[in-house]
This record gives structure tokens, sequence and C-alpha cells, in this order.
């Protein structure tokens, strides 16, 4: 696959204030551009990761990030593709760029989120599959991050405190980043004393909801070097697959999932070909990884995508957490910025956030979450109703 | 009455889920209109089968705040529901469901054999609106 350039990325910081969600979309393209320095006349493109909670204009954010920094009549898309949206837009504008429809494209999702528990559209909704889990078994999105961290313990002999020290780990590296909502280094006790959400995980093990913004100036390598950019960070690859039926492990928002009766049915787990599809863009594997941002929506999660991206084998993840391997100054750092757990999810924004955090990384600008001597990173995220998101960025 | 219609029995032969099947396959889908589809067949019209009453624990949690709406929460203060995703024993699919009253973590371990039960979800005025529930074999069985 064609690599595109990241000329410029920025963000505004995570937090929780209940603004209009376009303040926080423009405030991050605005840095992206003076990151790039970028004329926001030369953007051809604007694509718009969706908010489905701030009404119609969140529905068409690459309109209404457009008109909130002034209409130029550049090209616009929308995308929505739930916690996947920032990757959905981000292949979006790649697509533009190589197909030489722009040579520049401006990628940019903020958020606004409500207090508590996210939970369906109103009314009734009975073939809705979405309605019905939190009509008829109550099965929040923690119950399935419960779910899957129980089955961890039982499969792999992962205690709670393994899951704890993943937010701790990742406390410390949030601690030194400007951008996260949660700048306080917890230690195993905070985590073992916060109250349980949805056994085995507790309050500290699961992300908050949060506002934030976070964008990203891309553009063909050609307009990158003729404008000055000789050696920037790019794209090698974006993953942006659906599962292969029949997937076995049930996920949200289903309430089962595939039958895998049929022994002549292919099976390929969905979250390991998430990866599977970045590496093959890019042409790289596992070993050429120097660091991870991993959706730790919770903490055992992340342990989970070790396993799921090649890092190690199944079973194997509490030993390279043990280890130190994942934290800065380790083997192959995960979520120097701090992740979800320092963070909090700001949907439309997070999976770009992931791949503002690796192009600090691999520019070396990371200051003191900087993982010495990064030159290839990958992101790995996943929305629900089956959405995959993963990109390798590469210097 | 049933919380929603058509997914699941609860005469005296003992409740059961109503999925769906590929005719003379072994592809199935729960609920029957919402559970995809095979792609190597495609979106064909599914048999309505009755699912097995039996599987085993494939993992399950306890959630300790109440779901917002539209659950309905019934106790006052909360009561912590337990969830339990099993897979079934014919079909090798995993179905979620609470279990029933009194079931807790402590009581359950992944790969324990449970059977479907059919509880009040909640109620109203008029009447007790029912859905299908786990419990352990051991808990309740008569066979």
């Amino acid at each position: 696959m064609d690599e595109i350039a990241v000329l410029g990325v920025g963000m505004h910081p995570w937090g929780k204030w209940g603004r209009n969600f376009t303040e926080y979309g423009v405030a991050a393209a605005r840095n992206a551009l003076a990151d790039a320095g970028v004329d926001y006349a030369d953007v051809g493109f604007v694509s718009g990761a969706v908010t489905v909670r701030c009404g119609y204009p969140g529905y068409v954010a690459g309109s209404t990030f457009a008109r909130a920094l002034g209409f130029t009549g550049a090209q616009l898309a929308s995308s929505y593709s739930a916690c996947a949206s920032g990757a959905t837009a981000l292949q979006v504008a790649r697509g533009q760029i190589l197909s030489n429809a722009c040579d520049v494209a401006l990628v940019a999702g903020a958020d606004t989120t409500p207090k508590g528990f996210l939970a369906p559209n109103t009314g009734e909704r009975p073939d809705d599959i979405d309605w019905l889990r939190f009509h008829l078994v109550g099965a929040t999105n923690p119950v399935y991050f419960g779910l899957h961290a129980r089955r961890r313990m039982d499969l792999y002999g992962a205690t709670t405190d393994d899951f704890a020290m993943v937010k701790v780990k990742n406390s410390r590296h949030g601690a030194h980043n400007p951008n996260a909502r949660f700048a306080k280094e917890y230690g195993l006790d905070d985590v073992r004393n916060s109250p349980v959400v949805s056994d085995p995980l507790r309050l500290l093990d699961i992300c908050a909801t949060s506002d934030g913004g976070a964008a990203m100036v891309v553009s063909s390598m050609e307009w990158a070097r003729a404008h000055g950019h000789r050696d920037p960070v790019r794209v090698a690859g974006i993953s942006t697959v659906s599962p292969t039926y029949p997937d076995p492990v049930i996920d949200l928002p289903y309430l089962a999932a595939d039958s895998v009766a049929d022994p002549s049915a292919p099976l390929v787990g969905f979250k390991e070909s998430i990866g599977a599809r970045a590496y093959d863009e890019a042409g790289l594997g596992p070993d050429d990884i120097d660091v991870a941002e991993v959706y730790d929506l919770s903490s055992a999660m992340e342990l989970d995508w070790y396993e799921q991206l090649g890092f190690c084998a199944p079973g194997e993840a509490e030993r390279l957490l043990r280890d130190g391997d994942t934290a800065i100054g380790g083997r192959l750092p995960v979520n120097p910025s701090g992740g979800l757990g320092a963070f909090g999810e700001a949907v439309p924004a997070q999976a770009i956030a992931q791949v503002c955090e690796l192009t600090w990384q691999l520019r070396g600008t990371a200051g003191a979450r900087q993982v010495d001597g990064a030159r290839v990173g990958i992101t790995v995220n996943q929305g629900l109703f089956g959405h995959g998101s993963s990109v390798i960025v590469r210097r | 009455m049933p919380a929603v219609e058509g997914l699941f029995t609860f005469d005296d032969d003992g409740p059961r889920l109503i999925g769906g099947r590929v005719p003379g396959t072994e592809s199935y889908f729960f609920p029957k209109h919402l559970g995809g589809a095979d792609p190597r067949v495609g979106p064909v019209e599914l048999e309505e089968v009755l699912l097995s009453r039996r599987g085993r624990v494939w993992s399950y949690t306890t959630s300790h705040y109440p779901p917002p709406p539209p659950f309905v929460v019934t106790s006052e203060p909360y009561e912590p529901i337990t969830i339990a995703a099993v897979e079934l024993e014919s079909e090798k699919m995993v179905v979620l469901g609470q279990c029933t009253a009194g079931v807790g973590p402590e009581d359950l371990e992944v790969g324990m054999e449970m059977e479907l039960a059919v509880d009040t979800l909640y109620g109203d005025d008029d009447c007790d609106y029912l859905v299908w529930k786990w419990r352990p074999v051991a808990a309740g069985s008569k066979d």
C-alpha cells in the first residue's frame, strides 16, 4: 500500500466540561494545521469522525468542523464506526489522497459525552440489538469487559492485581501528558480500593467517558516533499476490517456470538485480524514495532491486545506486563500517552489521538514520556458492531 | 407475558430460546432475525429452531451499578445482577443472559453446566414481563 505523510497533529486536552464538541474539534484542527505549517486554504478534503451524542451537527462532523473553520469549497465526508470512527475518517482521507482527488486532507474528531454509562437511543426498540441487550440482560459495555476479564483469569491465571498494574503503569505514563484528563499517578491500593463495577473489574480498571478533540493534517508524499517535509512520519497501514463469520467470541452489542457447530467454517479471530491487516499493508510484523497505543477500555483489555497484536503468545501478556516490557523504558512500551486509563474515552477523537501520540513519539518530541529510538508504531482499537481499527506509522 | 415477543418459549415443556438455522446446515443464529448471516449462503430464509436448553459457562460477571434505561431496575436499593455467557451444547454458540435470583459469581466457574430458565424481568400493575435466564444445573435440575 502506498504511504501518505502525517504533516501535523493536534489535540484539545481531554476533560469533562460539557461545552460544544465543535470547540474541541476546531481547537485540535487549528493545532494540527499550525503543527503542519499548512495554510488551511490548501486543505482539499475535510474528513470528520462522527459523534452521535451531539445532535445533527455531530452526524455531519466534517461539515461542522469545516464551517467553523470557514467553508472553502473543500470536499467533505463524515464517518461513523463507533470507537473506530477516527481510523475510518483517516482511511477515507487516505483514499482521497492516493486517488489524487486531493493533495492535503484534514482529519478531525471531537466529542462531548454525558455522565455515566453510555446507553442506547430512547423509545421502545425491540428490533434494535443495542436496545435489547440493555433491556433484557442489563448488558452495559462494562459487562462485556468484565466477561472478557474473567475469562482471562480462568484461562491464563490472570489476577485482579495484574489488571490493576495496567492502570498503574498507564497512569504513570499519563502523568507526563498535558492532553490527558487524569494527571494522578495511581498505586495498586487505589485500584484495589475502588468500587467493583463489573466483577472482576473495579472503577479504576474501566475507562471514563470524556470530552476531547484530536486532528491530523495528512498529504501525499509528493506534496509533503515539495513543501519542505523531507522526513515526515508516514502512515504505512490502516485496517478497518470487520469480523469474519463465524466469530465465536461474544462482544458488544450482541446477545449471542456466532455458532461454531459447523466444523467446515473458517475460524479467524476478529481481534487478531485487525492488526494483521495493518501489518500486511505495511509489510511489517510484530517484531518491527517499537511502540503501541492500544484501546484499554478496561485494564484487562490491554492485556488481550498484547496477544492479539502478536507481541506475545496467548497467555503470556501478564508476563510482559510484570517484567516491565510494556512500560516506558521497557522492550515494547504500550500506551505511553497514558491510554484511555488517563484520558477517558472521547469516542470519535480517540483513534485519531492514538496516531497523534505515535507521531510525537516517532518525531522524538514526546518529552518525559518519550520512547527512545521509536521508528515504527501501531495503534489498535475496536468499535462496537464489528469495526476494527489499526494504524501503523513509521519514520 | 414475554418482555419481548418471539425470543423464547415458556410452556410446560420447559423454556427454550428460539433461534434460526440455515436449512440443512449447522449455522445457527440468535435472535433469529437479528443474528447475522453465513456469507457462504447469504441472507436466506432461516428455519425456526428451538436451541439447546443446556450449555457451559464461557464467562460471567456481576454488574454492581444499575444499568441505565431501557433496563428496568426492580429493587430499591439496586441488587447487583449476575450475567453469564453460556456456550450452548449443540449449537456451540455463546448466549448472554442474566442468572436467576440468588446466583452470584461465587457460584459460577468457567465450564460449569447451566440450563435455561424463564423468570420475571420486571412487573407492572397488569402483569409480569418474562425473560430467559441462566441457572446452574445443580441448582434446579429435574433430569
